[in-house]
């Protein structure tokens, strides 16, 4: 019998017989990835859930963050119902269902003799253990979803494994498609991309579930290492079935002249935290970080985000957009850091807010944390709702409502589209974002 | 053939009544000109017909073609076939003059029916060489830091392609130089044809040096005072404003 002074249970639906359970399906794993996974667990149960006092959730709507209600699914689903979102070329493609591979398109021969590896993670651990153990979930996670991320590494079945030579550059997208299939389905996607010295890779992953109305739980994870001179660019896109919650922990390393470049684009979920970290650790780095989110109906969207600037010259930009439409609630708090050493940082933070209706709610905190004195920090936030002539005018031209908030969405999205280099890619996800105008 | 009826109409802005009962019959082929000093309720007229939620009809009626469009939305009403063309059009910045009026073009279709995109782009085109504008206005922000004569442009290639039964035009000429308007005037005119109504709302008689009207009424504190062809307006320019206030204090 429930009584007053009853505790929420710590784990949920992730209890020890279902953390069993999931090591006994998964094939052998190397002794230290078992280790950490046990570890991982042992820490997601010693974890409390998010506090009133939390700072790292301030503004987020803790009541609705629940552990209860899902199973993790022991076997994957016909991939027939799922659809294929982005329309474009890639040079290969993995299809993860409910963390397990459903299907594969294979790099083209000769990148995979030049030493490109597009695989899964639980062929990597046997085969590029020493890359794998080096990078994977190698960054503490220092935003909040502490008990998160250790549920994310017990319960990781598999996900994608992308590694790219010294000076090696691959032209085309690398597509990681990860899908939640059947009711209450709990997924914990991961992708890992190495990129070498002076090579080059794009990397486009999209979230979806196979069934519109479904609710799941997922928490998914990334770590993007460019290594000395590379460039990686990453595109995430979250459009999960609208009853889904949804974490997303994200974690760039960017070492000498390298550059990574962001975008994350958050469609679904009823409630979606996304975490981004960027580690700027030799001169030159520097990382864009770009979101775009369309909020619509009750949706939350919670997004934190950390620059830490490790190393002189570097360099981090980021731009977060969010369009906000009926009674949608989004959270925005960014921090910037910056270490002794790290003089000439140049690091820039922008949250933009766009207020489609007069119900909607958007937080903002933005944050700086300077040590260095030669350095130059620009931060700022802004929310603008429609100027009522604005409406009229696209009024006056027959324009309804619906249709002016999807137009008025991409003329405030697109300067953030436009910073991708691949018109294609850029093409893809305008047509992913105007089907949230359609539903 | 159409028309646009404007019945003993009544206008307020809050509880200020600013057009005070006026009736005007346009039908398409026809250009009317209302003519009339600062204040006089010229701009307040357009814009209600057009259906801006801060302009409240407090009687009277606008019908097109016998039915009454007061319960529509302004949309709907721009989809019914008005046009208003602004003194003053917002600047949607993101938002290229080529999206905007896909936008416009696919809320005239039905429900699911989608916009044939080559089509759509060789009637643009045609439409803009017609106009004389060059090819790559369209990639540009709607109204996004363009100049006086920029937008006035921008305003009549919306109205080419959304080929509206009524054009209201709202003091088209301001801020306009002479070259520019020139531009604007051959644009209507190109248009103008029997299938269009114009409604040309002016402060001073030279754009109808450009677009001649068929008819020219003066309108003076919310009602319209004066009617004629366009003799009206060369004799206005004349006299001034004061001559029409001296007749209405004698009548």
């Amino acid at each position: 019998m429930p009584t007053l002074t009853e505790t929420k249970s710590l784990t949920g639906s992730f209890t020890p017989e279902k953390f069993a359970a999931h090591l006994a399906g998964l094939p052998a794993l190397p002794q230290w990835w078992l280790n950490r996974k046990r570890a991982a667990y042992e820490r997601f149960v010693a974890l409390p859930m998010p506090s009133a006092t939390d700072e790292t959730w301030r503004f987020s709507t803790r009541s609705t963050l629940t552990l209860d209600g899902f199973h993790v699914p022991s076997a994957g689903a016909s991939a027939a119902q799922l659809h294929s979102p982005i329309g474009i070329k890639k040079s290969a493609k993995l299809v993860f269902v409910n963390g397990r591979l459903d299907s594969r398109e294979p790099l083209a021969a000769d990148l995979t003799q030049r030493g490109v590896i597009v695989d899964t993670l639980q062929n990597a651990l046997h085969q590029h253990c020493a890359l794998v153990k080096e990078h994977l979930l190698a960054q503490p996670p220092k935003l909040g979803s502490a008990k998160f991320a250790a549920l994310h590494e017990a319960f990781l079945t598999d996900g994608a494994f992308i590694y790219v030579p010294k000076g090696v550059e691959v032209e085309l997208p690398i597509g990681v498609f990860s899908y939640a299939a059947g009711a209450g389905a709990a997924v914990f996607p991961h992708t890992l991309v190495v990129a070498d010295d002076n090579s080059k890779v794009t990397v486009v992953e999209y979230f979806g579930s196979s069934v519109d109305s479904d609710a799941h739980f997922a928490v998914g994870a990334n770590d993007l290492y460019a290594s000395h001179g590379s460039q990686i660019t990453y595109v995430g896109k979250q459009d999960w079935s609208l009853s889904t919650l949804s974490f997303q922990l994200n974690s760039t390393i960017v070492r000498r002249d390298a550059r990574v470049q962001s975008l994350n684009l958050h469609l679904g979920a009823r409630q979606a935290r996304h975490e981004s970290l960027s580690q700027l650790q030799a001169p030159g780095a520097f990382s864009e970080m770009l979101a775009l989110t369309v909020a619509h109906d009750a949706q939350e969207f919670d997004q934190r985000t950390l620059q830490i600037h490790q190393a002189p010259n570097t360099k981090s930009d980021l731009l977060y957009k969010n369009a906000l439409r009926d009674h949608a609630k989004t959270i925005f708090s960014g921090l910037i850091v910056v270490d002794p050493d790290a003089q000439k940082t140049d690091a820039y933070q922008s949250n933009r807010n766009l207020m489609l209706s007069d119900d909607c709610e958007a937080n903002s905190l933005p944050g700086l944390e300077i040590q260095a004195n030669d350095v130059r920090c620009t931060h700022g936030a802004t929310t603008s709702r429609i100027d009522p002539e604005q409406e009229f005018y696209l009024q006056s031209r027959g324009i309804g409502k619906e249709a002016a908030d999807e137009l008025l969405t991409f003329g405030f999205f697109e300067d953030v589209l436009n910073r991708l280099a691949s018109d294609e890619l850029h093409a893809a996800l305008r047509t992913l974002i105007q089907t949230k105008f359609t539903k | 053939m159409s028309l646009l009826e404007i019945k003993n109409l009544h206008v307020a802005i809050g509880e200020k009544e600013i057009v005070k009962g006026l009736s005007l019959a346009i039908r398409s082929g026809e250009v009317h000109a209302i003519m009339g000093p600062n204040g006089t309720g010229k701009s307040t007229l357009s814009k209600a017909i057009a259906g801006h939620p801060d302009y409240t009809i407090t009687s009277g009626d606008v019908l097109l073609d016998g039915k009454s469009i007061l319960a529509l939305e302004a949309d709907e009403r721009a989809r019914a076939g008005l046009f208003l063309a602004f003194q003053y059009p917002s600047e949607i910045p993101g938002v290229s003059i080529a999206n905007f009026l896909r936008a416009a073009q696919q809320a005239r279709m039905a429900e699911g029916e989608e916009l044939d995109a080559s089509a759509y782009y060789k009637r643009l085109y045609s439409k803009m060489d017609l106009l004389k504008i060059d090819r790559k206005f369209t990639s540009r922000s709607v109204n996004d830091g363009f100049s006086g004569g920029e937008k006035k442009r921008c305003e009549i290639l919306q109205m080419a392609m959304l080929e509206p039964k009524f054009a209201l035009m709202d003091e088209t000429d301001s801020g306009l130089d002479i070259d520019a308007l020139r531009i604007v005037a051959d644009g209507v005119n190109t248009m103008r044809g029997p299938n269009l109504g114009v409604l040309l709302i002016t402060h001073y008689q030279r754009l109808l040096d450009y677009i001649i009207p068929d008819h020219v009424h003066v309108m003076y504190d919310g009602r319209l005072v004066k009617s004629g062809d366009k003799s009206l307006a060369l004799e206005l320019e004349a006299k001034g404003y004061d001559w029409v206030k001296k007749e209405l204090a004698i009548v």
